[in-house]
């Protein structure tokens, strides 16, 4: 009994280890954050501002309206990413599928550029409007992988079919952009880059009331995916409904990355990198430990990411699916080689 | 007789197109029941109907008297356990994780587990002796080592009914006997009930209370081991041709090489076995004798050697059989002593030993 009682504690205390890790390490990249820039801040600057409340000051404007909602949301959507990432591992039970190389990414992006050129005339691009577009494209190109996935039952070959749906959403975009106004072409090139940059508190807003319940009902089905993890037959006999459950979980997935790539563009590699790497720390992958687990580490990954993007060449600034390119391919190459190692 | 397991009519198959009808079941709480035929048969769409992953084409499936339709999910997961041949891949899941997830009817809403759940799993890793491999990456096991900790997970699911499809697949001589071992104790003993589907014959004649033969669209035999391979001989439910089975030990030989005999194998008491199959594999037709209707050497006869002379049980072998023997023998090439010793009983082996000796006959086998 007593040694029962040890592996049970084991097992919490590295799940507790990484949280408390990743929490340190969000908090340190918060603060390094708000302190970095055009405008240097000291810890003890940014604690002034902060306790004061906001003032007219220059600093004060900085760091209330410009660094802390960018980093707000670069936290929120870098969590989100990394569990809609998650969420469509499980559905596929591989570790290699992502928002991004499905294609469902690009899909969001076809829409939110349809809507910016052809409606932004008749309705206001607001937030909530970009997200919804956004939702509409990823359940569109979703159902079009589904499909595929029926007929491909290889999870590679499926990679590549997401690809290829990547490009035809880009093409279509392409093709729309020609018909677009000067306007409408500069706002889209700069959406579409992804960035953090430029967003207000509404979007943030609008992050935080989509972004944290679908993660908290992502975490709710942590026990059926768990069950489903095992294959379709086991889950069934283990009393998971299994249609509603997938649909849930395409919903929950879809919804989290039309959010980030309305509010921030297309980042890639972030839902399949970060999943990994904090499967990896917990040596675990169960759900249940995961997502919470997975949204503290995307939202370091992110954060960090766009300090990189918007430090390293300043004041010219990266786009942050060029700085999640760099840090999150390897990682997806890496583990694309040792699991086939593993199964030869 | 009280039914725990029951199907009337029951017709399965896919898209609602009959492979199998008329499947009519009885089966007692504790009893095991195995299904054999060959691939392709139909055992697993069976299987797959009675664990409601498939939907029954026409007719019932009930359990414990209620019917498999008016379950509930939970109400099903908490009655049945599976063990299916899909491959599971999970990546960084304990022995004891996978375990756990047996107790999925049970938890709460996020699955947490309560001491006695724990205690319920180890029980089960217990059970199917893989406790020292609970903290162990699922994916590093052996593949014996990954059945049995799935048959775990079935058991800490706690069922009355465990439905196995092919549970011996990967497992050695030594896991196949101490799984088919661990049904029988848990259906004797806790009275759990078993349906499974089995390549081996031998073991599902061994192991199972009922057997059911499932070839073609309708079951062709049900019934006690004894009754069905007196029924339908497994040469027959197998189609075989290249070999014979012995339903009294459950043992394969491979087929019979028929013609005109050219070894006579003078034998019994065992000794003539290792001769004929080595005769067999050499592809060589032979003649036995003279042996008694009761000897091992006479059964492995039946199926191995072209021609061969027996003699009552029992009863000192007669004048006329020797003279049979005789006649067969003087028509071969040659003639193998398989060393049987001689006795009061079988004198007339003597004989014909003497006589292959002056002959020329007798070689060394």
């Amino acid at each position: 009994m007593k040694r029962k009682g040890s592996e049970k504690a084991m097992g919490a205390g590295r799940f507790r280890a990484v949280i408390l890790l990743l929490f340190v390490m969000l908090v340190f990249a918060l603060i390094l954050n708000l302190a970095t820039g055009s405008v240097r801040l000291s810890p003890r600057e940014i604690w002034s501002l902060l306790t004061a409340g906001g003032d007219a000051s220059t600093e004060s404007i900085i760091l209330f309206n410009v660094r802390m909602p960018r980093m707000l949301l670069a936290a929120i959507l870098g969590g989100a990413l990394a569990v809609s990432g998650f969420l469509l591992q499980s559905f596929f039970r591989n570790p290699i599928a992502g928002p991004f190389v499905l294609g469902i990414s690009s899909g969001a992006k076809m829409i939110v550029g349809i809507t910016m050129i052809f409606l932004s005339g008749s309705i206001a691009m607001s937030p909530a409007v970009m997200v919804a577009a956004a939702f509409i494209g990823s359940l569109l190109i979703t159902a079009l992988v589904l499909l595929f996935s029926q007929k491909v039952k290889n999870m590679e070959l499926l990679l590549v079919v997401g690809i290829m749906v990547g490009y035809i959403c880009s093409a279509v975009t392409d093709m729309a952009v020609t018909f677009a106004s000067e306007q409408d072409i500069v706002n889209l090139k700069y959406w579409s880059m992804g960035t953090f940059s430029g967003k207000g508190w509404d979007s943030v807003v609008t992050a935080a009331v989509i972004c944290l319940p679908a993660v908290l009902a992502s975490w709710l089905l942590s026990k059926p995916m768990g069950a489903y993890a095992l294959g379709e037959g086991y889950a069934i006999s283990m009393g998971v409904s299994v249609k509603p459950f997938r649909i849930a979980l395409i919903l929950l997935s879809s919804l989290l990355s039309a959010c980030v790539t309305a509010l921030a563009g297309p980042i890639s590699f972030v839902g399949i990198a970060v999943p990994h790497i904090t499967r990896r720390l917990l040596k675990s992958s169960r759900p249940v430990l995961v997502i919470p687990a997975a949204f503290l580490a995307g939202a370091v990954f992110c954060v960090f990411c766009d300090l990189i993007a918007r430090t390293v060449f300043a004041p010219t600034e990266l786009n942050i699916g060029t700085v999640t390119s760099i840090f999150g391919a390897p990682v997806v190459i890496s583990m694309m080689i040792s699991r086939r190692r593993r199964e030869a | 007789m009280t039914e725990f397991f029951k199907t009337s009519g029951l017709a399965v198959g896919y898209n609602g197109k009959a492979l199998i009808r008329d499947i009519d079941l009885a089966l007692e709480r504790g009893g095991v029941l195995t299904l054999i035929g060959p691939n392709g048969s139909g055992k697993s769409t069976i299987l797959k109907t009675v664990a409601r992953q498939l939907a029954a084409v026409r007719g019932t499936v009930a359990i414990d008297g209620s019917p498999l339709s008016a379950m509930s999910a939970k109400e099903l997961a908490k009655k049945q356990a599976v063990v299916l041949t899909d491959r599971i891949r999970p990546e960084l899941l304990s022995v004891r994780e996978i375990v756990s997830l047996g107790r999925y009817p049970y938890t709460d809403m996020v699955g947490r587990l309560t001491a006695e759940d724990r205690r319920i799993v180890s029980d089960a890793l217990a059970l199917v002796s893989v406790s020292e491999l609970a903290e162990r990456d699922f994916a590093t096991l052996s593949d014996g080592q990954k059945q049995r900790v799935i048959l775990a997970r079935a058991l800490a699911q706690q069922p009355e009914l465990l439905v196995l499809d092919e549970p011996t697949a990967f497992l050695d001589i030594k896991h196949k006997t101490e799984l088919l071992c661990l049904l029988r104790s848990l259906a004797r003993e806790r009275g759990m009930t078993v349906i499974m589907s089995l390549h081996e014959i031998d073991l599902a004649a061994k192991a199972s209370d009922l057997l059911l033969c499932v070839r073609g669209e309708t079951i062709a035999a049900f019934g006690t081991p004894d009754e069905v391979m007196q029924k339908l001989p497994i040469e027959e439910l197998y189609d075989l041709k290249k070999g014979s089975y012995n339903a009294a030990f459950g043992s394969v030989e491979l087929e019979k090489i028929n013609g005109k005999p050219r070894v006579f194998v003078i034998s019994g008491n065992g000794f003539g076995i290792p001769v004929m199959r080595r005769l067999q594999r050499e592809r060589v037709p032979f003649a036995a004798g003279i042996l008694f209707e009761n000897d091992v050497d006479a059964a492995v006869a039946a199926s191995l050697a072209s021609e061969c002379v027996i003699a009552a049980a029992f009863e000192p072998i007669t004048d006329a059989t020797f003279e049979r023997a005789r006649a067969l023998m003087l028509s071969c090439e040659r003639v193998i002593d398989a060393g049987t010793p001689i006795g009061t009983l079988n004198g007339h082996n003597g004989k014909l030993i003497d006589t292959a000796r002056e002959k020329g006959l007798l070689s060394e086998y």
